[in-house]
């Protein structure tokens, strides 16, 4: 018994649950929480690039009249950082500054203009040092050490080799080999960078309004550099907007903020402007990439030996883990063996990389799926087929130990293939349009989160209360993906009760439970499966409530949601009858639910770092992409993108079609127009003109289609759905253009200029050759623009 | 440092007079959030680049962080706070909420400002009538497909009598 009359809360389009708050402007950001009183935060950041600290000199700044506090490094000698390995970063530089931009002094006034002022009579002395701007000249022989105890500059060598691949390459009919080049890329979410801190000396306890995805990690780096008891700290994550991986981590704003109101005895509201916010920084790293290929002629892959640098800037952040996620994360789309692996993170003079959406999968990605489409058309080989001869069968274990328990790339390639009309359109359309297909995958949540405890995973309270009204608390953070919403429909739809009964509190450490954050898309999943326990051991209660009252067995009760009964003949309790009944016994209920990954989808030991990449469940991505090039300009318009994603089963499908299409749309961004650009270290695309994001003018009609694989461990079945969809949008790109003008582009961003260059350098060609018709297979066609000349 | 010159400001903001002293240098933006107290209007970038604070100037879209808040004396302006009728959401409100024209919200004060700014000149926009309008707004999450489907929704509504 005990059967559930669905409610239809899942698997509809249902809006977002904070929305009315969103469309009003009642919603509130952390920037928004203005008021009397408060001291506005400042930062002094380095001029230099790399250069030892001789001296802060802060003392006309302190003199200035309604200034109230000042700190440097002098007052902070903790560091910080997400991975407990890798601490190196201090709020505010001491003895060296490794990047143009880094806070080496704070400033709290009583209004904007103050503090500004002060920031101007801060005076530093300082020896410049050698500054490195690329991974290869931070490595060269006799480049000294950006940190001391990282000689060469090489923060972490990942190498692996599984299988055999030179036996690969001599079991392959073809072998090709690329070189490929991402730009450094920035998330440029639309909030930027703000924090809140109230110290309230008296009882010694501090509270910090932060912009975060993880306010348990802020939580936590806030003690450590505070040197102050956790249970003495409150952190608030209100409305956040945006994040895509840059505030996975805490942010030395957050921290400086909270140093300046310590000192000032007070508020400080510091909210960093948007070139600053860009400095902050935490993107996706310039990535050098080489790839060689085995493949058989029906497209079978034989061996992969890929070799990766990634230029991470001046301190570690997720960095470890991103080029460990480069070479796990090979695996688990294809059925692959004799896999190499050789990644490099390397410390440069520029800002810190972090954990950008798609996190390490998506260069690679880029790079694996322009090959396979190279070499599948060597071959002749229709590049869905080159994909089709390497599918995995679900369950299985990669080589490198990572469980695969569903598996719906196969429906995702046939249903762009369908929808793109692909078999029938492909090579047939007219010069200068072109299609390009690309698979990619992520992961839901990694199984063992980086700051291990040995608690469950995730953890869910719901509290009843003799309204009747339910209360969901959780620490997920909704930064706008709404996790909020999707915990709140899960909780109904296990009681079968409408959404409306359903409130939910985030985002306050004095409220809700830990949890661990916003990333790796783990929320739905891990947080998702704690909701349904906690669900159902509120509908445990409730149900016993209801048959005492009902002198029935537990089991004899029909719980409908808004009515529970015996038997059809029963006319039964409602809702809030089985309310009062259930308080007897304890007064207002509270029952927890939690989540924790089963210790076989850990990951394994076959090389160190083996366990970044294993989680209980992998999304699938394909993507058809057409586009239209101007050969005359160089521009590339995308006249149209088919996605489909394998989410296990859509709990929301409109928030799962905004995911897919954000996701497509900022792959879009970095394939075609998104660099931070360095000019010796300074920032010289700090703001969204010269950080060219695609506007509504630019942006193409995204059809998206839900694969549902039903995974065994998924909440309801479902999987990640926000960050898969990204990576496969560059390849499909770049495979798109060599389709429409022969032309491949290895180089990312794929702009006009380099467009325009490339073909000119085939006109050229062509023309030198005489009398040839076209540039088509005979030789001229290029296999990578990287090398294409500036003229 | 530079006298500041203190004016006084007169003006209808969302449907009220409203008088205030303020510096010749102030930013309608910072009047708005800082003076007023409208935090609706949201500060996206360091000038003109991302839209996120956008109002409604005598009914036309404009960029507040970019406009001095002495030169909106005498005129109308309307921000976030002033759609909806009796606290229910306005056509272009539910819009961005019933489609999902808005996924963190910190663009969506700009984006509906400008849609409700379009809607009060053109009642039935075509999708380039559309995209010109929200051309100079950013977006970082939705990939504007939702946007779109919000606006021409809006329409929609409107042309059933629900006001923009």
């Amino acid at each position: 018994m005990n059967e559930i009359i669905r409610a239809h809360n899942i698997a509809d389009y249902v809006p977002m649950v904070d929305g009315p708050d969103k469309v009003s402007g009642r919603a509130k950001y952390t920037a928004d929480f203005i008021a009397s009183g408060q001291l506005a935060g400042r930062i002094y950041r380095s001029p230099y690039s790399h250069a030892e600290i001789l001296d802060v000199d802060t003392s006309a700044a302190l003199r200035l009249p309604g200034v109230k506090a000042v700190v440097t490094g002098a007052d902070c000698d903790k560091t910080f950082g997400v991975l407990p390995i890798a601490r190196s970063e201090h709020p505010l530089a001491r003895n060296k500054v490794r990047y143009r931009g880094e806070p080496i002094a704070a400033v709290a006034a009583i209004d904007d203009a103050v503090a500004k002022k002060a920031i101007g009579l801060i005076r530093l002395k300082a020896r410049e040092l050698p500054a490195y701007y690329t991974s290869k000249d931070a490595m060269a022989e006799g480049a000294s050490n950006i940190h001391a105890h990282k000689p060469n500059n090489v923060e972490r060598e990942v190498l692996f080799e599984l299988g055999s691949v030179e036996q690969g390459l001599r079991d392959a009919d073809l072998v090709r080999e690329g070189r490929y080049n991402c730009a450094e890329v920035c998330q440029n979410q639309m909030e930027m960078h703000a924090a809140v801190a109230e110290y309230d000396a008296v009882r010694e306890r501090m509270t910090v309004y932060a912009s975060t995805q993880v306010p348990y990690y802020v939580h936590l780096m806030l003690a450590q550099t505070l040197d102050m008891d956790m249970s003495r700290i409150r952190v608030i994550k209100p409305h956040v907007g945006g994040g895509f991986g840059c505030r996975t981590e805490c942010l030395n704003v957050e921290l400086i903020a909270a140093l300046l109101a310590r000192r000032a005895g007070g508020s400080v509201r510091m909210v960093v402007n948007r070139e600053e916010t860009f400095i902050t920084h935490r993107g996706r790293p310039q990535t050098n990439i080489r790839l060689k290929l085995g493949m058989r002629k029906d497209g079978r892959i034989t061996a992969v030996e890929c070799e990766c640098d990634q230029r991470g800037g001046a301190h570690s952040g997720y960095g470890i883990v991103t080029i460990l996620y480069s070479g796990s994360m090979l695996y688990a789309i294809y059925d692959l063996h004799n896999v190499k692996y050789v990644g490099k993170r390397v410390f440069t003079n520029t800002p810190p990389c972090g954990a950008f959406r798609g996190h390490g999968t998506v260069d690679i990605r880029f790079a694996f799926e322009s090959l396979m489409d190279e070499m599948a058309h060597e071959l002749a080989l229709d590049p869905l087929a080159a994909r089709r001869a390497n599918y995995l069968a679900a369950p299985t274990v990669t080589d490198n130990d990572l469980m695969v328990n569903s598996y719906g790339l196969p429906e995702c390639v046939d249903w762009v293939e369908r929808k793109s009309g692909w078999r029938v359109r492909k090579g047939k359309l007219a010069r200068g349009k072109g299609l390009g297909f690309a698979c990619s995958h992520y992961i839901s949540g990694a199984s063992r989160p980086v700051n291990w405890t040995g608690e469950p995973h995730a953890t869910v309270k719901i509290k009843l209360d003799f309204d009747g009204s339910i209360v969901v608390l959780s620490g997920a953070a909704d930064i706008g993906q709404g996790s909020s919403t999707i915990l709140v429909q899960i909780v109904a739809e296990v009681l079968g009760l409408d959404l409306s009964r359903i409130r939910i509190i985030t985002g306050d450490s004095e409220l809700v439970p830990k949890d661990n954050g916003s990333y790796s898309s783990r929320v739905t999943f891990m947080v998702g499966n704690a909701a349904i326990d906690a669900a159902r051991n509120l509908k445990r209660v409730l149900v016993a409530a209801a048959a005492r009252r009902l002198d029935a067995n537990p089991e004899e009760i029909e719980c409908r949601g808004e009515l529970y009964r015996a038997g059809v003949q029963d006319k039964g309790l409602t809702f809030n009858e089985v309310v009062a009944e259930a308080l007897k016994d304890t007064g207002t209920i509270t029952v927890t639910g939690n989540y924790s990954t089963i210790p076989e989808s850990h990951g394994g030991k076959k090389y160190r770092g083996a366990a970044i990449g294993s989680t209980m469940g992998f999304s699938y991505s394909a993507q058809v992409v057409e586009v239209s090039v101007d050969e005359d300009t160089g521009v590339v318009n995308i006249d149209r993108v088919w996605v489909a994603h394998d989410c296990g089963k859509a709990l929301n499908r409109l928030t799962v079609e905004g995911q897919v299409q954000g996701s497509v749309w900022m792959g879009m961004g970095q394939a075609m127009s998104e660099e931070t650009a360095y000019t010796e270290g300074l920032l010289i695309t700090g703001n969204m003109l010269d950080y060219r994001v695609p506007t509504i003018q630019d942006s193409p009609p995204i059809e998206v289609g839900i694969i549902e694989s039903n995974d065994p461990h998924g909440p309801f079945g479902a999987k990640e759905a926000g960050e898969g969809s990204l990576a496969a949008f560059l390849p499909a790109l770049t495979n798109a253009v060599a389709d429409a003008i022969d032309v491949r582009f290895n180089d990312l961003p794929v702009t006009p200029d380099r467009v325009f260059a490339a073909l000119e350098k085939c006109r050229r060609a062509v023309g030198k050759r005489n009398g040839a018709k076209d540039n088509t297979p005979d030789g001229t066609k290029e296999t990578g623009a990287h090398d294409v000349p500036d003229d | 440092m530079a006298r500041t010159v203190v004016g006084i400001l007169e003006l209808t903001l969302n449907g009220g007079r409203r008088v205030d002293a303020v510096a010749d240098n102030l930013l309608l933006l910072d009047y708005l959030r800082e003076v007023v107290g409208l935090t609706g209007t949201k500060t996206g970038c360091d000038g003109g680049e991302c839209g996120a604070c956008t109002v409604l100037v005598d009914d036309r879209a404009r960029l507040s962080c970019l406009t001095f808040a002495a030169a909106v004396n005498g005129r109308r302006v309307d921000t976030v706070e002033s759609l909806g009728t009796d606290g229910r959401l306005s056509a272009v409100q539910r819009g961005f909420h019933e489609k999902l024209g808005s996924q963190c919200g910190y663009c969506t004060p700009g984006f509906i400002m400008a849609s409700a700014g379009l809607l009060r000149r053109n009642r039935h926009p075509s999708e380039d009538d559309i995209r010109a309008a929200l051309g100079s707004n950013i977006c970082r999450c939705t990939g504007y497909v939702k946007i779109i489907e919000a606006v021409k929704y809006a329409a929609k509504l409107n042309a059933a009598g629900v006001a923009p």
